[in-house]
Parts: structure tokens; sequence; C-alpha cells
């Protein structure tokens, strides 16, 4: 309802139309919306490197990345809630706790995508199974995985230990905090009306250095070369020496620490996560990783941070319950000009 | 090939088992019928619906847990006619409460519906109970246009939105201070309501409208918009998930001004999502009155020492109905119509009389504050 016209409010806000209005919160707030979007798309783009890893080297989807990332969420709340304040704080004052909980997170989801490859997968690669039984074996593991924390009190009843561990367990599928500890940013410096923060620099400093530290892993070692010749061609990679079981194995390790560090840094802006948290994030990741070009490192990132920005953008100007559409009409639309994505390149064609 | 021939044989044979046993249950209903209100009381059976499971199964717990109180005060003190509750889960979905309300409809022993806990399952399974002639009592669901439906079985022992929304925006305005005040739904039979109910109420004081989806977890657009508004008061029409992060990225964003929610988000809930010192200060409007220490006492006794939350005393008020119908000789869903029809007594919450709509006669409207990491009692919004 905009205000009548000659209302006292017209002075504040000349602008009551609603059209008009839309349009101009977004040029008021073109720079908050832009680095806010990229933050969040710096987490995309980090669970998209899990899905694009994956689809490089085995040419399949694994639907079970979501709930990677999810345990890793589940790890650094444990973290805080074992070691964090407990209260109302700013980043300089947990610095310790989130390097813990950056480093448990990653070994969380890394442990979490060994156990699919392990379960999931494994057999059926060996039998060379067609991709749709991967496909099911996949979400059956997701859902199976998704469960397990939903489930968490019972499971640890059957222990015995629902008491001892009530902190971590209880109201299993309700919303999960970090034990009352509140991370509130603080003002660095101001880009227009928009106070940059240091959780802003944080979040997409450290995605940037994960993402810039496994391109260089994947182009400049030995395992990296393993990964893009296993992806080229399996056959002859085998061949010529390379334990293509390891690699597999190592694409879905790198790819569950990609997720555990934006599982850390979510929480980070966030603060909270459920048992199903993984679902619309990990759809947004999957969405980034093929709108970037699937199979592709850099198209991931970039993805990530073009499907970020245009989902704020978006939900500026057509309105907030717009974002979820925009991001896939988007989509819709880049790979209707570009059917491999942005980038378009497979892992295995990246040269070295 | 002979396998399963065998199974198949072991299936009709247990089949026709339970065709005989649903016919011998059915015809020793209908003998039980024809004396519908002879009387003493027969034991019986009671359905509760609402989300137990699920991202909203914090609310249909805390009802479930005031049900439960007054079906075990109830048996305790009738020991021959025990009354059994059947829960159904529809975890907050109307897709999924279609399904149960078959289910319900064709159980011939639920002779009464505690529930549906939510706007957007009660109209969803309006019609179904409607036609099959199952009364219903609602503990929570506050949606205006339910009660235009022209359904008879259906009713709610709680004030609407219509009395919610008004309330909302007096408080806002008033104790609140807002002048300038920004309305945010979640697009939800509920939320969406509530919210235009408010910015009808606002008038030329709403200088500002978004709508969110569920689900999602990052409001900065939102926010953003929010903050360019220059606006100094904040209400959410929607449930405590999105409701805690939107006021917690509000605060995070260096917002200033009072924040308000409905009784959707009125959930302890809301204050771990955006934590304390965020929360702080934030007001909910909510038809459900504070518990009396008399209830909370009774309360703690049935559920372990457990304190009443969201709804549990209207859902005690919905359920006392039902007993009170079930010891009055009631026995079949049309005698327990026509005893809700004619009900008038004092409930925990408020005097429990229903008009033709199915609307209770008593639209008070609460207002719980966030003090110190915790809610304070309700006071009635004059």
């Amino acid at each position: 309802m905009p205000p009548a016209a000659g209302t006292p409010d017209d002075a504040v806000r000349p602008d009551t139309g609603d059209r008009g209005s839309l349009v101009d919160d977004l040029i008021h707030s073109f720079f908050a919306l832009t680095i806010q979007g990229i933050a969040l798309g710096a987490v995309y783009a980090l669970i998209a490197l899990g899905y694009t890893l994956v689809y490089g080297v085995l040419r399949l989807i694994n639907f079970a990345h979501s709930e990677v990332f999810m345990y890793g969420t589940f790890a650094t709340a444990w973290i805080f809630v074992l070691i964090g304040p407990g209260k109302d704080t700013h980043l300089g004052n947990v610095v310790g706790v989130l390097i813990v909980a950056f480093v448990a997170s990653m070994i969380m989801s890394g442990l979490i995508a060994l156990v699919v490859e392990r379960i999931a997968y494994r057999r059926l690669i060996r039998n060379r199974a067609p991709s749709l039984i991967m496909l099911i074996s996949a979400i059956g593991a997701s859902i199976t995985l998704s469960e397990l924390m939903g489930q968490r009190a019972a499971i640890s009843d059957w222990f015995g230990l629902r008491d001892n561990l009530s902190d971590y367990v209880s109201h299993p599928r309700d919303t999960y905090g970090m034990g009352g500890t509140t991370v509130n940013p603080t003002q660095l410096f101001k880009i227009g009306d928009y106070r940059i923060t240091d959780i802003d620099i944080v979040v997409i400093v450290a995605a940037i250095l994960m993402m810039v530290g496994l391109d260089f892993f994947v182009r400049k070692t030995k395992f990296g070369r393993g990964m893009r010749a296993v992806a080229q061609d399996p056959e002859s990679a085998a061949l010529m020496g390379v334990n293509s079981q390891r690699i597999v194995q190592l694409t879905f390790l790198l790819g569950g620490i990609m997720a555990g560090a934006a599982a850390c840094l979510y929480m980070l802006r966030i603060g909270v996560t459920k048992p199903n948290v993984g679902f619309i994030l990990g759809l947004k990741a999957f969405t980034a990783a093929v709108m970037g070009g699937i199979g592709n490192l850099r198209g991931a990132l970039l993805g990530g941070l073009i499907l970020g920005v245009a989902e704020n953008y978006g939900s500026a100007l057509v309105g907030t319950q717009w974002k979820d559409a925009v991001a896939f009409v988007l989509l819709i639309l880049i790979l209707l000009v570009r059917p491999s994505g942005i980038l378009g390149e497979v892992l295995g064609k990246a040269r070295a | 090939m002979s396998r399963i021939t065998k199974s198949g044989r072991w299936f009709a044979a247990v089949a026709v088992a339970a065709a005989l046993s649903l016919t011998a249950c059915g015809s020793s209903d209908d003998t039980a019928g024809d004396d519908s209100t002879g009387g003493g009381c027969h034991p019986a059976t009671l359905g509760f619906m609402a989300a137990l499971t699920g991202d909203s199964a914090a609310l249909g717990q805390d009802a479930l847990n005031g049900v439960n109180t007054a079906v075990g005060q109830f048996n305790d003190a009738n020991p021959d006619c025990k009354v059994t509750i059947k829960t159904f889960d529809s975890q907050g979905d109307p897709d999924q409460a279609t399904k149960l309300a078959s289910q319900i409809v064709g159980d011939t022993s639920i002779i009464g519906l505690i529930g549906p806990a939510f706007s957007g399952e009660s109209l969803a399974t309006g019609p179904a109970f409607n036609e099959a002639g199952l009364p219903s009592i609602s503990q929570s669901a506050t949606n205006v246009t339910i009660t235009q439906q022209g359904w008879t079985y259906w009713h709610r022992v709680i004030a609407n939105d219509g009395a919610q929304a008004p309330a909302a925006a007096k408080y806002i305005t008033g104790d609140g201070g807002a002048t300038k005040v920004f309305v945010v739904d979640d697009g939800s039979d509920y939320g969406k309501g509530l919210a235009d109910g408010v910015r009808d109420a606002l008038g030329s004081a709403d200088v500002g409208d978004d709508t969110i989806t569920t689900g999602q977890t990052d409001f900065s657009a939102t926010v953003q918009k929010i903050m360019s508004s220059g606006a100094d008061g904040v209400y959410y029409g929607g449930y405590y998930q999105e409701c805690g992060l939107l006021l917690k990225q509000l605060r995070q964003a260096g917002y200033k001004g009072v924040f308000g929610s409905g009784d959707g988000s009125h959930n302890a809930a809301v204050i771990t999502a955006a934590g304390a010192n965020a929360a702080e200060g934030a007001f909910f409007t909510d038809a459900g009155a504070p518990p009396t220490d008399d209830f909370t006492a009774l309360f703690e006794k049935y559920n372990n020492g457990e304190e009443p939350g969201s709804y549990s005393a209207e859902a005690y008020d919905a359920t006392k109905v039902f007993l009170d119908g079930i010891a009055a000789g009631v026995t079949t869903r049309e005698a327990m119509q026509d005893f809700i029809t004619d009900y008038d007594e004092q409930g925990v919450t408020k005097e429990i009389k229903f008009d033709d709509t199915g609307e209770v006669a008593t639209q008070t409207i609460y207002v719980y504050k966030v003090e110190n990491g915790s809610f304070t009692t309700g006071q009635p919004i004059e």
C-alpha cells in the first residue's frame, strides 16, 4: 500500500509508485546487493565445486553432495556449542574457535564424501553400472544422510547417550544454532551507503583462496594430473599406471573439503542450520555448476558468483518472492545461448 | 512362478481376514450409534492433526502435549470410558494433510478432530471433513477466510487474524512508537493474510512491503529494502524459522527500530535463530492466552514437568469440548456436532462458545515481548 499522495511520507520517499520504488531500491542499494550477492555466491561456488569435480571425473551428478555440505554446517555448529563463547561477540574474539570449526567442517564433510563414495558409488563404478543406477544410489544416500541427522536424538538414545549429548541432539529436526554464540559483523569501510563488514570480507576472501588452492592442486600437482587423466580417458590412464579408484576417492574428498569450507562460511553468515539445509543450497550450487559449465572448476566459481548477485538484483527488481525463479530463468537463458554453460569446458580438456 | 502364487494366496487370506474384522468393527459402531447421547460415557477416539515432524514440529508437539493433558486428566477421572487419541502428522504441509484427511474420514472410530493446526491445511482439508460431517476444533488456525467457506463442522478456539492484524498495527504504532512501518510476509495463507490485514490497518503508516519465500535463509535483499525505506518499524507475517533469521540479519545491518511478528513466530526457536541480543525488545502478537498457574501445574503433571508452549492451553480447551461431549454420552460425529453447537463453558483461555461459522465468541489478542532472552507474560492489547 503506497501512501496516498500529499501525506508527509512523500517528503521522505518521493518515489511512491510501486514499480518506481523497486528500481529505486536497486540503484540505492546497488553496492549492498552486489557485495552480499558475492558473499552468497561464494558459498554456492564452493559447493558447486563438489558437483563439478565429480562430474568432471565420473560423468555423473553426486546428488548426495548437498548432505556433505549439511554435515559440515553441523560440525561448525557443534564446535561453537562445545567451545564457543555462547554470547553475542565479534569476529576478533572467536578467530581461534572459527579456525577449529573451519578445519572440523572440512574434515567432517571430507569424511562424509568418502563414505558416500565408498557406500553409494564404489561397487557400482567397479561393475560399470549405468549412470541412472548411480543417480538413484546417490539420491538414496542423500535421503539416508539427511534422515540420520534428523533422527540424531533417537540414534544417541540407542547408545544411551541422549542425556549426555542433549545440547547436540535434542530437537533434531528444528533449527539448530551455535549454542547462543552470535558473531556480529563489524564495519570496516563504506562503499556508497553500504557498510562492508569483516564477515563479508572473510567469507569472500576465504572462498576465493580455497578455490585458487584447488585450481592450483588440479593443474600443478601429480594427483591433479591423475585426475585430469582419468577425466579424459579412464582406460588409458589406468594403462599408464594411474590408480583410478584412488583418484575417484581423492575427487570426492576434495569436493567434500570445499563443501566443508562452504559450510563453515555459511554458518558464519547465517548462524543456524537444520537437517534439510542442503536441499535448496545444493540445488542452487548445482545450478551454479551447470551455469558456469559443469566439469569446469573456474566455471563453478563464475556460475556461483553470477547466481548469487543475480538473485539479489532480481529480488530488488521484481520482488523477493521471485528470488528463486530469477535464478532458474537465468539458468535457462544462459543454457539457450550457451548449452554447455558459460565457460563450457570440461575438466579433462583443461590445459595444465 | 510358484512362489508368487503362494504369496499371492497368503495375501488374499490376510485381505479377507482384514475385511471381515473391519465389517465387524463397523457393525458394532452402528449399534452404539443408535443410542447417540444416551446418558453414560462410552470409550471413544479423537483425532489430532498437526505437524509433528518437519520444520514446524515444535508447534505441533506443544499442542499435542496440551491434548494429552486434557485426555490424561479425563482418563484418570473416568477409568471406565477411556478416550484414545490418534495422531496424524501433517508436517504442516497441505498436500500431506489432504491425504491424511481421507484416512481420518474413513476411520469411523474417530468422532472429533483436534486441529488442523495451520491455516493452509485447514483450507485444504475443510471440504473433506465438512462433507463427511466430522466436527473439528482447531487450536491455532487463524486465517480469516476459513470461517467464510460455509463449513458447518469447522470450529476454532482462537481469535482470527482479522482480530490480530488491527491489534498488531495498533501496538506497533502505539506502544511500539513506530511511524513508518515496513511489512514483510512469507506468501503463505497465514503469513500473507496476517500481513495484508496489518497493511490495511496501518494505512499510510505502511511505507513498504516485501514477500519472501519459506526455506530461504539469506534475506539481504529484503533487509536492504527495509534499510533504504527508512522504516522505524517492521512487522513480519510468517513462521519462526524465517522470522528469527530476518530479525538477526536486520539487526546486523544496523536496524534500530521496533520489530514485531505474529503468533506463527511466537516460539522460543525464534530467539535461538535470532540470538538473544538481536531478539531483545521484539514483540509478538498472539491470540494465544498466557497460561495460568493452575494450568501450568496441571500441564507439568501430565508432561513430565515440561512447561506449556504455544497453543498448549488452546489445544487443551479444544480437547475439553470433545471430552465434555463424550462424558455426556456422545458417540457419533453428528451428536458431537450438535453438542459443540450448544456448548458454552469457561475454558482455561477464554469462554468457549461458537457462533454459526465456528468462530469463538471471545476475540482477545495478547502481546509478548522478548526480555533478557525469553518471552514476557502476555498482556492483552486493549
